[in-house]
């Protein structure tokens, strides 16, 4: 903003006294008001703004998730009839997807590291990032009120000719998803263009710290494939409200074109969620093993394969409805996504070889990421596998798969990068043990969730149905009370962020001791991110950085001093 | 192309945001920023042509047929006119990089001025449908094709034909909005050999509109 603000150290409320009175002015406390977030350019306080609405919509989301386990606690009624269930696990989908998952790495995470990591003052188009910002909140705003209007029980997937001749408010729902959509082609656009344009002098491409490179193929996925689910949904209302007969069976249209339409924008759209947390993973598991990221190159190159490969496999979702000689195709198509997810899971454990692991909270993360991702890729073998995914298709051993996935994967990074960049975005250190603790909460609890859902899938379990027979029942409790428990592990989580910013102790610029650009800034950053521009060096070399033990910082090794000297265990 | 953007590097600061580096930087992600606006742009569209490939495929003679009701004369009429316009942008693009500051304001002019007549003769082709009944799938009410089990197979061309001229049509008022602001700012004398990235910019995005059109034309108008 241009309004000239004379530097008054004041603070905003959130931030205790007693730890900033030294401190210079940050881009959180150098203007004040309401307005000057509202009409905020700074990347730093769009990715904040961003951030406080996607963790809203995954409260909502949550809280439909535990209503939805709740009633699933005995066959037929327990907590609402079969026409809110239905409403309860669309919205649910539709929130978790459209809301959170899909913009909460890329973002809210990457809109605050992205200009930082490549020592830049901001993305090429700040107006732009802005706009993105309110696209999301006019699409949740139309998404969320069609709970208010009709609601909407299609399932998140809006499948004709349900979707057509449904009375509950498909066309809020679709306009919110489509708006959605602009906003995230909107950030895709913005960090091309930036990675592009704007690396420092120095800066290659294979000296780019891996989570650009994960969020710059993602970018790729959010410019090419969100514009097809835009035309799909357009075509979808025009359907409900002209009849146009593309995707209606009655004026002579087809169905299966709509689901190939919207698994071309959805299915990458999976790789949209996942590939951003595995740059942070990479990130993450590098630094706190202090050692070298294994095989940097082919983790470069296995996230563009997952990009590009990624748009060839949508047919694995009509496996039923689609030629037999398709199928098989897409089916050695789904095979070989395997290989890049398979190059990254090992390149991680490599690293971890022999590494100087400390198991802070985001490192806590990071190796259940690792766990449960691999249950998810090894599942999805499964399901990509003609014969078995004939007995094992709409059963709940998809919807386990997808949330070990999306949950168990996406989540889990999400979650380890927050708290990897807490001290960045706050200028707070949290608390290391309820943080750990927060971990194995959410660890057990997923598992003792999801895992139970494998075994009802194989048993045969239809996804999405309000009724099932009683034999089912033992396993559907087990799942709810880990639902439960899930829930606490998360509350845990917020309470140990929440209480970091009242009671944290200050961050040092460099608390982890990372070569990456973000750290030789303040914590938090100045407004223009740098108070002089940062020299480009290697992002990962760890050996460089030893612990200043008094102040917590980790420091540029002296030149001549080679020591071996092993850091000391950050201190919670 | 290379002399021109170097050329940008002498930009009036007035135009640098501040987190670009120099103006050359700025013009490059710019350029890069509406390039990747395009591709998202050929992909929206991208979902018609392919739903207009399947139905086509699957009837080839409705198709055929449903063809010949469009008025190629009309079509063609437009497709001129759009070239036309396509000529003046990018004569613009050439006055602004020269400093013509006269010539800059007449092409954008012209620009608009075809871009008006294009959806003119746009509403007359949409009338005469309406008139005759040529609408989409659940409104089509012409004897015209065979009617095959309750609904008539020639609505689905005319879906297929409204959804694409009218997408089309929605981008050339968008355009008209663009390059208006555009002529504005020209009036203003905001741009010059130092600066002249929003004319190039916008003159991407006509030509694109352009270029869908000229892949409508034939597969719409010309295939009867």
């Amino acid at each position: 903003m241009s309004t000239t603000t004379e530097p008054k150290h004041r603070l905003p409320q959130f931030i205790s006294p007693r730890s900033t009175t030294e401190q210079p002015l940050s881009y959180l406390t150098a203007e004040r008001g309401i307005r000057s977030w509202l009409f905020t350019l700074d990347h730093k306080r769009i990715g904040v703004m961003y951030l406080i609405g996607i963790l809203t919509s995954f409260l909502m989301g949550g809280v439909m998730a535990l209503l939805v386990r709740t009633e699933l606690l005995t066959p037929g009624p327990t907590i609402m009839d079969a026409d809110t269930y239905n409403h309860m696990f669309t919205l649910h989908g539709a929130i978790m997807t459209f809301l959170f998952i899909i913009p909460s790495i890329p973002a809210a995470l990457g809109n605050f590291v992205l200009p930082l990591m490549i020592g830049a003052k901001d993305v090429a188009f700040p107006r732009m990032n802005l706009a993105s910002l309110y696209l999301w909140v006019f699409g949740a705003v139309f998404l969320v009120a069609a709970m208010g209007l009709n609601g909407l029980d299609t399932g998140w997937t809006f499948y004709t000719p349900y979707s057509t001749t449904t009375n509950s408010s498909v066309i809020s729902a679709t306009m919110g998803v489509f708006i959605l959509g602009f906003s995230s082609i909107f950030t895709g656009i913005n960090f091309i263009a930036t990675v592009h344009t704007m690396r420092p002098k120095g800066m290659t491409w294979f000296r780019m710290p891996l989570f650009l490179w994960s969020l710059y193929a993602t970018a790729i996925i959010q410019v090419l494939a969100t514009p097809v689910l835009g035309i799909t949904l357009m075509l979808l209302i025009a359907e409900r409200v002209a009849g146009i007969g593309i995707f209606d069976p009655a004026l002579g249209g087809d169905p299966v074109l709509y689901q190939h339409f919207f698994w071309f924008y959805s299915h990458p759209a999976v790789y949209i969620m996942i590939l951003p947390a595995m740059g942070i993973i990479s990130e993450l598991i590098s630094t706190f093993s202090r050692t070298r990221i294994f095989g940097y190159r082919f983790l470069c190159y296995s996230s563009v394969a997952i990009a590009l490969l990624g748009f060839l496999v949508w047919g694995h979702h009509m496996f039923t409805s689609e030629s037999a000689m398709a199928a098989v195709i897409f089916s050695a198509l789904t095979f070989s996504v395997s290989i890049p997810s398979g190059i990254k899971i090992f390149n991680w454990l490599a690293t971890l070889y022999k590494g100087s692991i400390s198991l802070t909270t985001p490192m806590c993360f990071a190796l259940s990421f690792i766990v449960l991702f691999a249950f998810g890729g090894l599942t999805g073998l499964f399901l990509g596998a003609l014969a078995t995914d004939v007995h094992l298709h709409d059963t709940y051993f998809v919807v386990a798969h997808f949330h070990y996935v999306m949950m168990g994967g996406t989540l889990m990074a999400f979650i380890g990068g927050l708290f990897y960049w807490w001290p960045k975005m706050f200028g707070k250190m949290y608390n290391e043990f309820w943080g750990r603790m927060s971990c194995l909460g959410i660890f057990v609890g997923f598992n003792w969730t999801f895992f139970p859902q494998f075994l009802l899938g194989t048993k045969g379990m239809a996804r999405r149905y309000y009724n099932y027979k009683p034999e089912f029942q033992g396993l559907h409790v087990v799942s709810t009370l880990g639902a439960f428990v899930l829930g606490v592990g998360l509350v845990i989580c917020a309470a140990v962020l929440v209480h970091s910013l009242f009671r944290g102790r200050k961050a040092p610029p460099n608390p982890w001791g990372v070569a990456t650009m973000e750290w030789e800034t303040t914590s938090p950053p100045p407004v223009h991110n740098f108070e002089d521009t940062p020299k480009v060096t290697d992002p990962y070399d760890l050996e460089g950085f030893v612990l200043n033990e008094t102040s917590g910082n980790y420091e540029r090794r002296p030149a001549g001093i080679t020591s071996s000297q092993k850091p000391s265990e950050v201190k919670a | 192309m290379i002399a021109e953007a170097s050329s940008a590097t002498q930009a009036p600061s007035r135009f640098r945001a501040h987190h670009f580096e120099t103006a050359e930087q700025q013009y490059a992600a710019s350029k890069l920023g509406m390039w990747l606006f395009l591709v998202t742009e050929v992909l929206f569209f991208g979902g018609l042509f392919v739903a207009y490939a399947v139905f086509r495929t699957l009837h080839p003679e409705v198709f055929m047929n449903s063809a010949q009701l469009l008025d190629t004369r009309l079509g063609a009429i437009n497709t001129v006119i759009l070239l036309f316009s396509s000529l003046t942008m990018a004569w613009a693009v050439r006055c602004s990089q020269l400093g013509q500051q006269r010539g800059l304001v007449i092409c954008l002019s012209l620009t608009i001025f075809a871009a008006i007549v294009f959806l003119g003769i746009k509403g007359v082709e949409y009338s005469h449908k309406w008139h005759e009944g040529h609408l989409w799938a659940s409104q089509y009410s012409s004897g015209d094709a065979a009617s095959v089990g309750g609904f008539d197979r020639a609505g689905t061309f005319f879906s297929i034909y409204f959804a694409m001229t009218g997408l089309h049509a929605i981008h050339i008022v968008a355009g008209i909005a663009a390059i208006g602001w555009v002529l504005m700012r020209s009036l203003r004398g905001d741009f010059g050999p130092n600066y002249f990235t929003p004319v190039d910019t916008v003159g991407l995005y006509w030509h694109l509109v352009d270029l869908v059109w000229i892949f409508l034309f034939p597969l719409l108008y010309l295939i009867g």
